[in-house]
């Protein structure tokens, strides 16, 4: 086959992925967006195949040819993966999504390392050395290693297989930094003079520093390091590309990457915290927890019955779910309430604050799984203004994201946090499972509003409740 | 405890103290309700739907026998020669103005909750009358105004001609005031309003009216929620300004107010006597003396140039249904205040500012008036000492220009001593790098999971990568299981990716 023909796919594919991510930026378009990613992925993917088994001619010469086994090395593990993917994908659970990205991630950064390995194997076999080769190398199964490693911890962590408080290793800024160090060092060494022992020392150190890094920082902040990830997983396929010289795999690395990174941006632009902060360890790693000696007041407590009571006379009502409420796995009886709600001329909306939940757009997810239209799903930016006219907003397992303190207390470790001003309506009732504190360790003075009503238990649980007694 | 619901005996009066929805929620409370024959006829209420709703229908005097009445109007003198020593009486009282009246209910040793006495804090917004009965009242002078006017509200273009809007002026924005800006501005009117609590411009705003202020430098900020009275100065500045809003407009509507004073004049008669033949003036504080020169209670004058003054005072009763609903449903939340175990009976908590605010007599005592309470409790603790943060400095614009400059230096020397492959992959990367950037800042938030899911199919070209790996003649061991197992892994991203993304944007559905 012509090796023209093999690049003009990627070309093809190329566009269709920079023509997926566009499509999903908006509902209407996103289900095409998705197409356009499986149309370049199967182009791409053929003239691969094709290439590898039929060979490649460029300008009349033949180009290697594999052996005829490979058709078979090609297809068994291809469909094996496709079972797997398949199954995982069909089996997935909405609320267990940040798993399974996280997951996927995991072998994006595996395959890096492997397809390093794969061409250093290859390269010495050719005896011929090429130091800007061997950097490529290098640096693609570095990323590659970090993204495996870390991916893995914040699988465990996120499917609670792992504790989630954050790891704290006396020092653990200057492991990072070391490590980093190390690769820096390891690079010019094994640029100079390649050996096994260097590339395998490397993949250890890179193993190590993405179980450490991600190991170092807390459930609440998952959101970031999923998406960091993500951008890992794409520069690690890009330095891929550079490696193989394939542009294909530079395109979608590039194009993964700068998308995760961007993510990680506005997740941090959401918590009002540094990227590096998150990365340097979770909340309270300093110790001093501000504030925590204040007297707030006393809570007031309310039941299902006159939560029921409050809703059906309400004209305008807003939920704003946390965490807490896909924990609860409530999301259905939410769905249940908001439709029971609106059979009744009740508006009712949500108001999702960026990093609800452990996935950027997770609580989306969770709704729309629920069968709750995405037109009444606002952003916090959207709904934001909203409050005030609004007669009652129910808080589901929700804390830091509707904590007044972010605007009013210049002491509090999240001041400047952007929030969903939940306060500002007529009423608010908080659907919690204690008085305890959000992953940031700050006390709500939300609860202790005069306007505010704490509704104890499970949120599925009272939600049924509230449901029964309308 | 039984609560009775009287028929109002007071002449005009269409309102009645409780609805059939609000009497289901009083026995919802644990109380029972006997409301009088007919009590609900004016507000179209009949006695059936009360039946309906879990209440009696009784006599007059079994129904002032009840532990608890409701009514709209203070009683009479023989109405509260009927009540039972001890019983709660639940109405509006006037207490600043009805001393008399509050000596008698004292006497006959009962304890009286005046609705038109609630402190004006936010907890107990959910029981004002005066609030909800103000708001009709604002609708309803704008209903009676446009009745009165010869024309429309709103400008149109017809083929008969060109219709221009009427004008609007609203004096006094309070609940009252934006009622009425509400609705002459839904009617199409041009509105424009005027507070001397210049803080209320927003809200006037924000009802889509043009908000006039006085020109004379001095405002008042309010510490209770109400008006206070003027200085001579302000009253001079203001009298200008109405003088030219009153020449300028067709409608004009005050509700001026001010708590246990009689109301302020706004409006002159030699103001009145610029208007257009045909305007309308409706003066809702025409009860306490009237806002406009020349207005009557209880009447329309026409004036001699042809301005009709409307005086009604009884604005809120012209729409019963509506008006008996609020105020049940005020009378309901003060229920619920006072009914702390929901077992239908009365608990008084003098320790409550808004039950202590309500109460005007008490155990032979006349209880008013209460001691004052501020709008914003203020806050209890001394505040948290002020932490200064360090104001960021904007970074000098040099030195961003400089470590500019100095990185492309570098990565231009970097790229002098690249091969030239390499160079080319580097103008693909970075393009696609400055693509991706632009083209995720427009995913909408709602669509990360599905975004992130896709990222990761179509990181799952890396595959391509260990394809490559087996596209050598002879792959050794080593070279093969590599391959192999970058393609079973990369497939799982591929093939789960792209199915679990299609899984989720299936479940986004527009209502």
């Amino acid at each position: 086959m012509p090796i023209t023909l093999q690049l003009g796919s990627y070309i093809i594919a190329g566009l269709c992925f920079i023509l997926a991510l566009a499509g999903l930026s908006k509902h209407e378009t996103s289900k095409r967006g998705n197409f356009f990613g499986i149309i370049g992925m199967g182009l791409a993917l053929a003239f691969t195949v094709i290439g590898v088994i039929a060979g490649l001619t460029w300008e009349g010469l033949e180009g290697p040819k594999s052996p005829s086994w490979a058709a078979v090395a090609i297809l068994i593990p291809m469909s094996a993966g496709a079972i797997i993917g398949i199954f995982m994908a069909r089996r997935v659970e909405m609320t267990g999504m940040p798993q399974l990205i996280a997951l996927l991630h995991s072998f994006v950064g595996l395959t890096a390392v492997l397809v390093g390995w794969t061409s250093y194997v290859e390269v010495r076999g050719a005896s011929t050395h090429d130091g800007v080769h061997s950097a490529e190398l290098f640096i693609g199964v570095f990323i590659g290693a970090v993204t495996f490693t870390g991916s893995i911890i914040a699988y465990l962590k996120l499917s609670a297989k792992m504790k989630s408080a954050p790891l704290t290793l006396p020092h653990h800024n200057v492991l990072n930094l070391g490590a980093i160090v190390g690769f820096f060092g390891l690079t010019v060494w094994f640029v100079i003079t390649p050996s096994v022992w260097l590339l395998l020392a490397m993949t250890v150190l890179a193993l190590a520093l993405g179980l450490h890094l991600v190991a170092s920082i807390g459930g609440g902040d998952m959101p970031v390091v999923v998406s960091m990830l993500n951008s890992y997983s794409g520069w690690a396929a890009a330095a891929a590309g550079f490696t193989l010289d394939n542009d294909l795999l530079i395109i979608t690395g590039a194009l993964v990457g700068s998308s995760g990174a961007y993510l990680s941006y506005i997740m941090c632009k959401a918590m009002n915290r540094s990227f590096i902060s998150v990365i340097a360890g979770g909340f309270g790693s300093d110790g001093a927890v501000s504030g925590e000696a204040k007297d707030y007041g006393e809570h007031r407590e309310t039941n299902a019955v006159d939560v029921a009571d409050l809703l059906v006379n309400a004209s305008s009502v807003i939920i704003t779910p946390g965490y807490g409420m896909a924990v609860a796995q409530a999301q259905s009886a939410v769905a249940d309430l908001t439709a029971k709600l609106r059979a009744r001329g009740v508006t009712v909306r949500f108001g999702i604050h960026p990093v609800a939940g452990r996935l950027p757009g997770h609580m989306n997810v969770l709704l729309a799984e629920a069968k709750v239209p995405y037109d009444i799903v606002l952003e916090m930016d959207e709904i934001n203004e909203d409050f005030p006219e609004t007669d009652a907003v129910l808080v589901i397992g929700a804390n830091d994201t509707v904590n007044p303190a972010a605007l009013e207390d210049p002491t509090s470790l999240i001041a400047g946090m952007p929030v969903l001003e939940v306060w500002n309506a007529a009423q608010v009732i908080v659907f919690k499972r204690s008085m305890a504190t959000g992953y940031a360790g700050v006390q709500n003075p939300l609860f202790f509003r005069e306007n505010s009503a704490m509704l104890f238990g499970d949120a599925k649980d009272k939600v049924e409740e509230i449901i029964h007694a309308l | 405890m039984r609560i009775g619901i009287p028929t109002e005996s007071q002449g005009g009066e269409t309102r009645v103290a409780a609805t059939p929805k609000s009497v289901a929620q009083l026995v919802k409370l644990g109380y029972a309700v006997c409301v009088e024959t007919g009590a609900g006829a004016k507000a179209a209420f009949p006695d059936e739907t009360y039946i309906e709703a879990g209440a009696e229908i009784a006599a007059t005097s079994e129904v002032w026998a009840s532990d608890i009445v409701a009514k709209i109007n203070a009683p009479s003198s023989e109405e509260i020669a009927e009540m039972k020593a001890g019983a709660t009486l639940i109405s509006l009282i006037a207490a600043p103005r009805s001393p008399e009246l509050l000596a008698a209910l004292a006497e006959a040793k009962v304890t009286t909750l005046a609705m038109d006495s609630v402190p004006r804090i936010s907890r107990a917004q959910s029981l004002d009358v005066i609030s909800s009965m103000a708001n009709i009242a604002g609708y309803r002078a704008v209903i009676e105004a446009a009745h009165v006017f010869g024309s429309f509200f709103t400008g149109q273009v017809t083929a008969a001609g060109k219709v221009p809007p009427a004008k609007v002026f609203v004096s006094g924005a309070g609940v009252a005031g934006l009622a009425a800006v509400g609705t002459a501005g839904s009617l199409g009117a041009i509105v424009r309003a005027t507070d001397i609590r210049a803080e209320v411009a927003e809200q006037v705003e924000s009802m889509g009216a043009e908000f006039v202020a006085v020109d004379s430098g001095q405002s008042q900020k309010s510490t209770d929620g109400y008006a206070k009275e003027a200085t001579a100065d302000y009253a001079a500045a203001a009298a200008r300004m109405y003088a030219e809003q009153v020449r300028d407009v067709d409608i004009v509507i005050t509700t001026a107010l001010i708590p246990g004073r009689p109301a302020p004049r706004l409006i002159t008669a030699e103001m009145v006597a610029t208007m257009k033949p045909g305007s309308v003036i409706v003066d809702m504080a025409a009860a306490n003396g009237g806002n406009v020169e020349g207005s009557r209670p209880d009447e329309a004058v026409v004036t001699a140039n042809g301005v009709t003054i409307i005086g009604y005072t009884d604005l809120a009763s012209r729409l019963p249904t509506q008006a008996s609903q609020l105020f049940a449903t005020n009378i309901v939340n003060l229920m619920k205040l006072v009914t702390p175990g929901k077992d239908g009976s009365l608990v008084l908590d003098f320790e409550d500012a808004v039950v202590r605010g309500m109460t005007v007599t008490h155990d032979g005592g006349v209880t008013w008036p209460p001691p004052p309470v501020a709008v914003s409790a203020a806050p209890a603790a001394a505040p948290a000492p002020e932490v200064v943060k360090p104001e960021k400095k904007p970074r000098d614009p040099a030195v961003t220009y400089a470590v500019m400059g100095v990185s492309a230096l570098a990565l231009l020397m970097l790229f002098w001593v690249s091969p030239v492959g390499l160079l080319g992959h580097f103008m693909v990367f970075m393009l696609s790098v400055v693509i991706g950037y632009y083209v995720i800042g427009n995913v909408s938030h709602s669509l990360h999971t599905p975004l992130m899911s896709v990222t990761n199919a179509i990181s799952g070209i890396i595959i391509v990568g260990s394809l490559l790996g087996l596209a050598v003649p002879r792959p050794t061991v080593t070279m093969a299981v590599l391959a192999i197992g970058g393609i079973l892994l990369a497939s799982i991203n591929v093939f789960g990716g792209f199915l679990v993304t299609h899984r989720m944007l299936a479940m986004f559905k527009r209502s």
